[in-house]
């Protein structure tokens, strides 16, 4: 007892009085969630004004490129907090700009997850971005590039986020092996439109990983997606709705590899990702069906794949490679000449993408990035350059990213 | 592939799983000094993980694939804890599915609990770069907070183990004599080292200052986690000719060449310390560990750099 007083006391000679501070820290507000803000704008320039459609296929919502000139492009708050014992509680709302000038307030994910299922067993519910692929659960300010890659934009309109339960298991094994299957409720994209009374798209994936090495850890994974269409609405730049009605099924294999000398990223780092996959998709496809209804049978494939590369060659500076690729091989029955009808069966184009990113870090809560990519994803290949420049600051509770 | 197949493949997985146990209590420290501790303190009645070596930054850790399956498979976590491990802990325990371990379950165990926290800042702004809300976590700069985290880890081990409770006590009462043994010739060595001045590279040996008696007159780092541009040297060189100290201490996993600069420019030598078991040769225990840590002190003092 007196000689831990001895310490203590000597300690608040040495520091002034840290004991204070600390019951203060302590108390009153620390069972308040952890809050963080992120703010996530950019310019954008670039040389063709024309619609961002791309060849061989139809787009969802928020598959546009972002605003030319200055937007604050998505202010991420999210929420998260251990609720009891068993479950945690994750929210994050954005607020987005709709390109005139009016808020766009969206839920992007609301879930709760078990934190005690025995077995390795955990269960979410509510509102996630799904576990299949790589990027698709992370986070738009936790991307190593501007933009979603060419094929999530094509596949997802960028991220596939639904309402629904995942279930996913870990086996007990120094290789890191985890399986899992998520019902949704099949709002998002590529699913959709009317009578989503029950489980209208549902995924299934499995990982595996490890390292190698003191230096480089891996994973792999394969997926599942299956959704249903009901006269879903999606609409290009001259506001006319194309309506879908059919079925979409996606597989996909994912890969990441990451570098740091004896598992050490501060100084260099090396980070490499690549993503195929093929969607196959048969149903019905109106141009316009609330005016001229242009209507044709479809039936489909498109296949999509992206490989990048990000080295940071010095302390808190990053230079990243990534390139985009897609073909399609689609029958359209009815592919009237100016409409989506005709953009979705063309697939004689092969829309590619070549982009190059620096970007800088003050501190892991800030980033600054200067992005370029030659976007040829518009039918009849014709390139656009693009200029980006994006900034990420974030306030507020430590940032935690997963893998 | 339907829905219900993937159900019933996770439950097959999940009654595998069951079968699998094994007679060692499996330990995941978060940092080598819990896995040298539990060396001594648990020997072969434990299977211990080490998820990070001395050569890695600890604030900077990547929640691997490999280290998910590590924690899944854990009995107990032992973790300096304070926020030190809060941009990566969280991850596993929201990807590792082990109730076992989690925050708050009689498998986790926070070493810096039992020990008297320094540098609680008045101030949480990150205008003061990365900060630790709790105080500074690098308490395993001091054998004085080592010698007060044994008791309570090991009775943790008797607690989750109770077959094994009498050898646990006996192995305490060992490496307790040994460490009061040692702790006394480290001081006694490190006599010399009492009032003098030093330039850390980074906020991380407040204990050991404070416990050898050393004083802290400047770091390379302008704010805790923001490495030090030139105009940030400059000043520390600066601040050395009003207030001179006798050498720049670091740490093994640290990226040397502002280190390397400043030995240059002001003419110190450097102290590469160890920082965790196994930064540096020799240091694979806990008694290897602080004779080396004096050592390299008592050769800067010389005017050795390392």
């Amino acid at each position: 007892m007196s000689h831990l007083f001895r310490r203590s006391a000597a300690a608040l000679l040495i520091l002034g009085a840290p004991g204070a501070v600390l019951a203060q820290t302590q108390s009153g507000n620390s069972f308040n969630p952890k809050i963080s803000l992120i703010l996530n704008g950019q310019y954008a320039h670039y040389s063709s004004k024309a619609p961002a459609d791309v060849a061989g296929a139809l787009l969802g919502g928020e598959s546009d490129y972002a605003p030319e000139g200055f937007s604050i492009g998505e202010t991420e708050l999210a929420i998260e907090s251990n609720i009891d014992d068993q479950f945690h509680g994750w929210t994050a709302i954005s607020i987005g700009n709709d390109g005139h000038g009016n808020a766009d307030v969206s839920v992007e994910e609301a879930y709760i997850n078990t934190l005690a299922l025995p077995d390795g067993l955990a269960v979410k519910l509510g509102r996630f971005f799904s576990d299949i692929g790589y990027q698709n659960h992370v986070h738009a300010h936790a991307w190593d590039f501007a933009d979603a890659p060419l094929v999530y934009r094509t596949f997802f309109g960028g991220q596939l986020g639904d309402d629904g339960v995942q279930l996913r298991w870990l086996a007990p094994t120094d290789l890191f092996l985890e399986i899992g299957a998520e019902g949704l409720r099949g709002d998002a994209f590529p699913a959709g439109g009317d009578s989503r009374s029950g489980v209208e798209a549902w995924t299934a994936f499995a990982h595996v990983g490890g390292d190698i090495g003191f230096s480089g850890s891996w994973r792999l994974g394969a997926w599942h997606y299956d959704g249903k269409s009901d006269d879903r609405r999606s609409s290009g730049d001259e506001d006319v709705d194309t309506s879908f009605t059919g079925k979409s099924h996606i597989n996909g294999l994912d890969f990441v590899y990451k570098w740091a000398p004896n598992g050490n990223p501060e100084v260099h780092n090396f980070v490499l990702q690549a993503e195929a996959m093929r969607r196959s998709e048969n149903g019905s496809v109106i141009y316009d069906p609330d005016g001229a209804a242009d209507a044709s049978a479809y039936d489909g494939t498109q296949f999509g794949w992206y490989v990048q590369g990000v080295y940071q060659f010095i302390q808190r500076w990053r230079v990243g490679l990534r390139y985009d690729r897609m073909n399609a091989s689609n029958s359209v029955a009815n592919p009237v000449g100016g409409t989506s009808l005709a953009t979705l069966a063309d697939d004689g184009d092969h829309p590619q993408r070549v982009s190059a990113m620096l970007d800088f870090s003050n501190s892991e809560f800030s980033r600054i990035r200067l992005q370029y990519n030659r976007d040829e994803s518009r039918p009849d290949n014709k390139a656009d350059n693009q200029i980006l420049v994006q900034y990420i600051f974030a306030m507020g509770s430590h940032p935690a990213h997963q893998f | 592939m339907k829905p219900y197949l993937i159900v019933a493949a996770l439950g097959l997985g999940a009654v595998f799983s069951q079968t699998a146990s094994a007679a060692a209590l499996k330990v995941f420290t978060c940092e080598p000094e819990w896995g040298a501790l539990l060396q001594e303190l648990g020997g072969d009645h434990l299977d211990v993980y080490v998820a990070t070596s001395a050569l890695q930054d600890v604030h900077k850790i990547q929640p691997r694939p490999s280290l998910i399956a590590k924690y899944r498979q854990a009995d107990l976590v032992v973790c300096t804890g304070s926020e030190l491990e809060i941009g990566w802990l969280p991850p596993l325990a929201e990807k590792g599915n082990n109730p076992r371990v989690i925050p708050g379950a009689a498998g986790y165990f926070e070493a810096s609990r039992y020990v008297h926290m320094l540098e609680v800042p008045e101030k949480l702004d990150r205008s003061e770069g990365d900060v630790h809300p709790f105080g500074n976590p690098h308490i395993q700069t001091s054998p004085e907070n080592i010698g007060l985290v044994a008791k309570p880890l090991a009775d943790k081990l008797a607690e989750l183990d109770p077959a094994d409770k009498a050898d646990y006590a006996q192995r305490y009462a060992s490496f307790d004599t040994r460490w009061q043994a040692a702790m006394a010739k480290w001081t006694a060595e490190a006599a010399p080292l009492k009032g003098v001045a030093v330039v850390s590279a980074h906020k991380g040996w407040v204990y050991m200052y404070h416990w050898l008696g050393m004083t802290e007159v400047a770091t390379l780092e302008p704010k805790p986690g923001i490495p030090p541009s030139g105009a940030d040297l400059e000043n520390v060189l600066a601040t050395l000719k009003r207030t001179p100290a006798k050498m720049v201490v670091y740490a093994a996993y640290q990226d040397p060449r502002p280190v390397g600069w400043m030995e240059e420019h002001s003419g110190l030598p450097g102290a590469r310390l160890p920082f965790s078991p196994g930064g540096l040769k020799g240091t694979d225990d806990l008694f290897g560990f602080y004779d080396v840590t004096i050592q390299q002190l008592l050769n800067a003092l010389n005017g050795k750099s390392s």
